[in-house]
């Protein structure tokens, strides 16, 4: 009977099953997405060379990352967790309640964060300040904070296109969104007296309250239709952007590199961005990006220190290397970090 | 009552002569009824031509995106395998030739259609060599290194390598990449696209069929030339043969048991809804469920698709259960009647005669839960299945546990890349899951007008 064969088969596979996995000889890596393409390349470029096995490479976000990092160790916990943003004191306790003490930090360079429009579009010449006025919930108007309500950019700031306020942002489960309030809108929100403002009404118990009070309040972006969150990636910020072409969306600086023949990107207080200008700190909207290396995994994995190793070397993240072409900023104390990848050095605590 | 004359008054004359009634004129009413008629089958064909034409677009928005991704441009180079560079220790020996590596391949490569394009009198201008690399796609390095470290016996001679142009270059004869875009773009230049009209032009460059986009694994963000389909699609088939091998005798056994034994009861009336809930449940939730059992609690492998199997099992179950008893039910008592009275047992009525009669319907249904199956991005998301996998997994049973793409992860994947190579490449990838998807439902369609008996 054909179907007794075939409910056989499913009772072995049911078997094999529960046996569980065996022992793994690929690497598991997960974590930000801004990181994803960067570790694809270096997957990719350290399977060719035939050694090791590709590693598994996953997006899924920097916090999910480093979340799967810190569930345990052994061959069913991934081994890197990639991160655009730093790692949290909440993520180390869960690290160490689950066992996982040694944890490698290794920032691989910078990414930039621009703005851009449609080619076909005006320029722009943003300042942190400009950007405040016309995305701020309330902005300053003859020394007090009004409800912002500038309709184009050139309400804001007479110099700028008389093109409608539209901005594409990055929504906040992403690293990017962090970086761009952080160094962008609550640096405008200072330069234009805003803060000030805002700590003046604050009824914050204390200075550092007070202060909390004003940055949630500089944070709070107008709610009337001008600012659209974007909870997917890049690719779909570049849709409505082709779809709208008055929009200005926030993208990262390698995407824009690998779209410049859709894109206008934006200069911010004067400087463009490149990988030059955020390598030499000029161009202020920039952020390290990092893996986090679970040390207990180096020998038991088979290639997780060569991956390491080739990861951090002058082919891959140097200034010419293959990752720089893509648009990651080279940082400029590599050396240091290739010193410190080889020796296995563990992250010191945070401050 | 009087009883006086009765005078009989005159009638008067009817003053609308009665209107005879024709069949073949319609009086008002019918002439009203039948204009609604008329109207209601207007609005039908209206319904109709509409959801052809968004057919229509969708196949055409998808044929058109996605067909150049089966045509590829590769450039023919005659390089010389030098011994000297690639055999430093002059053995022969694999093991020792694999310490260069692609970056030494790609300078080869480089250096050799230099060379070639000096030889045949192209002009390259102000182009350097590195330029001239970019030409290449950064996969014909491993390509060409793998050919060498397979037959080490290449060495010193000349071989005839089909490396897969950039994809930039490949977008320009596509129509992706024009001189216009090309000036802003920083991955490419106008001279390089000059270029590869005349290395068409020499013979060199030519477009042609792709089957490396079927059997090629994924590809990073640099390379969406070199982007193949091979892992998601192995990684499709494991899914549906843990799938078939599971969901088949668990459902029929369950469809069996419900139908001809079970008696009727509150108990089998409970679960009889829950299955059809079930088949109304989101797929994701079944994700959720696959993650926190077969991955947390059983420590099952993440990206693997024997996972992607389990959950997907759990998903088609109802879908086969629900198809199969209604294949049972088809079947008259009659038969049931007729075997059991000839002395049959219950077991033998079923399995000699109700199974084998139903096996049509249920193997249609199996068909198209399969289907159902192949199609399901939501539950994979969860499970790790959209990854970045470039090692074909081993074979089964074996490389069930190995980490795998799927076809309509793989199409999810695609569409987030920065590259606008990928877009092509994920359209490409919707037309080979809507070929499996259609050949699955034709044979599911044939096996029901072939083999189904109707009484």
């Amino acid at each position: 009977m054909s179907l007794m064969k075939v409910s056989a088969t499913g009772l072995a596979i049911l078997a094999v099953s529960a046996l569980g996995a065996q022992a793994r000889d690929q690497l598991q890596i997960a974590g930000s997405s801004t990181v994803l393409p960067y570790a694809t390349i270096v997957a990719e470029a350290f399977g060719e060379q035939g050694t090791f096995k590709t590693p598994v490479v996953e997006g899924g976000g920097s916090g999910a990352g480093r979340a799967a990092l810190c569930k345990g160790v052994g061959e069913d916990t991934i081994d890197i967790a990639n991160s655009s943003s730093k790692i949290k004191q909440s993520d180390i306790d869960t690290c160490t309640a689950n066992g996982v003490t040694e944890i490698m930090e290794i920032r691989i360079g910078y990414d930039g964060v621009v703005f851009a429009s449609d080619f076909g579009g005006p320029d722009f010449a943003l300042t942190s300040a400009d950007v405040y006025a016309a995305l701020g919930a309330q902005v300053v108007k003859d020394g007090a904070l009004v409800a912002n309500g500038a309709k184009a950019w050139a309400d804001v700031n007479a110099a700028l296109p008389a093109q409608e306020i539209m901005a594409l942002i990055p929504g906040s489960k992403h690293g990017t969104r962090e970086v761009f309030n952080q160094k962008v809108i609550e640096a405008g929100c200072k330069a234009t007296g805003a803060y000030d403002l805002f700590l003046a009404a604050s009824t914050g118990a204390d200075d550092k309250a007070k202060d909390a009070d004003a940055i949630k309040a500089c944070d709070t972006l107008r709610g009337d239709g001008v600012v659209t969150e974007i909870d997917g990636d890049y690719t779909e910020t570049l849709s409505r952007l082709a779809a709208n072409k008055q929009a200005v969306g926030v993208f990262g600086l390698s995407f824009y590199e690998n779209n410049t023949d859709k894109l206008k990107v934006a200069s911010m207080d004067g400087i463009v961005p490149s990988t030059a200008t955020i390598a030499d700190g000029s161009y202020p909207v920039s952020r390290p990006l990092f893996m986090y290396v679970k040390k207990q995994h180096i020998g038991v994995v088979p290639g997780l220190q060569e991956y390491l190793d080739f990861f951090m070397s002058d082919d891959m993240v140097g200034p010419e290397g293959a990752l720089v072409e893509y648009g990651l900023v080279s940082d400029p104390e590599l050396a240091a970090t290739q010193a410190a990848v080889k020796a296995g050095t563990l992250m010191e605590p945070l401050k | 009552m009087t009883n006086g004359p009765i005078t009989a008054e005159p009638m008067a004359a009817p003053e609308q002569p009665r209107t005879t009634h024709s069949l073949f004129a319609p009086d008002k009413r019918t002439a009203m009824r039948n204009a609604q008629e008329t109207r209601f089958r207007a609005y039908g064909l209206v319904a109709i031509v509409i959801a052809l034409l968004a057919l229509v677009w969708l196949l055409i928005s998808i044929f058109s995106a996605g067909l150049p991704a089966f045509r590829q441009t590769f450039v023919e180079i005659p390089i010389l395998l030098d011994a000297k560079v690639l055999d430093k220790a002059g053995h022969g020996d694999p093991a020792e030739m694999a310490s260069v590596t692609t970056i030494g391949y790609g300078k080869l490569i480089g250096k050799a259609l230099a060379t070639e394009v000096e030889a045949k009198g192209i002009d390259i201008g102000a182009m350097t060599p590195k330029d001239l690399v970019g030409m290449v796609s950064e996969n014909a390095a491993a390509d060409l290194r793998d050919m060498v470290l397979a037959n080490p016996k290449l060495l010193g001679t000349t071989v005839q390598f089909t490396a897969l142009a950039n994809g930039r270059i490949d977008g320009y004869f596509k129509g992706r990449v024009t001189m216009e875009t090309a000036a802003r773009d920083n991955n490419t230049s106008p001279e390089k696209l000059m270029l590869a009209d005349k290395l068409v032009a020499a013979g060199m460059m030519e477009m042609r069929l792709n089957t490396g986009f079927l059997s090629m694994p994924d590809a990073s963000d640099k390379r969406p030339e070199a982007a193949g389909l091979g892992v998601a699609i192995i990684g499709s088939l494991y899914m549906m043969a843990v799938v078939l091998c599971l969901a088949l005798p668990i459902g029929v056994a369950a469809s069996v048991y419900l139908e001809e034994f079970a008696p009727k009861n509150r108990w089998t009336d409970l679960i009889e809804v829950n299955i059809a809930n079930l088949a109304a449940v989101p797929s994701i939730v079944y994700g959720i469920l696959g993650l926190s059992f077969f991955i947390n609690f059983a420590g099952l492998p993440q990206s693997a698709p024997i996972v992607g199997g389990l959950v997907l099992t759990l998903m088609t179950l109802p879908r086969i259960i629900i198809p199969t008893r209604a294949a049972l039910k088809a079947v008259p008592p009659s038969i049931r009647d007729a075997a059991l009275g000839v002395g049959a047992s219950k077991l033998q009525t079923v399995t000699h005669h109700v199974l084998p009669l139903a096996m049509p319907g249920v193997l249609t249904g199996t068909i198209i839960g399969l289907a159902q199956a192949l199609g399901e991005t939501a539950p994979l998301l969860l499970i790790g299945m959209v990854a970045f996998v470039r090692d074909f997994p081993g074979a089964p049973l074996s490389g069930l546990f190995d980490p795998a793409s799927a076809l309509p992860v793989q199409i999810y994947n695609w569409t987030q890349r920065g590259d606008p190579g990928f877009v092509e490449r994920a359209s490409g990838a919707i037309i080979v899951l809507l070929v499996f998807l259609i050949v699955m439902n034709t044979a599911a369609i044939i096996l029901r007008r072939r083999y189904e008996r109707r009484w």
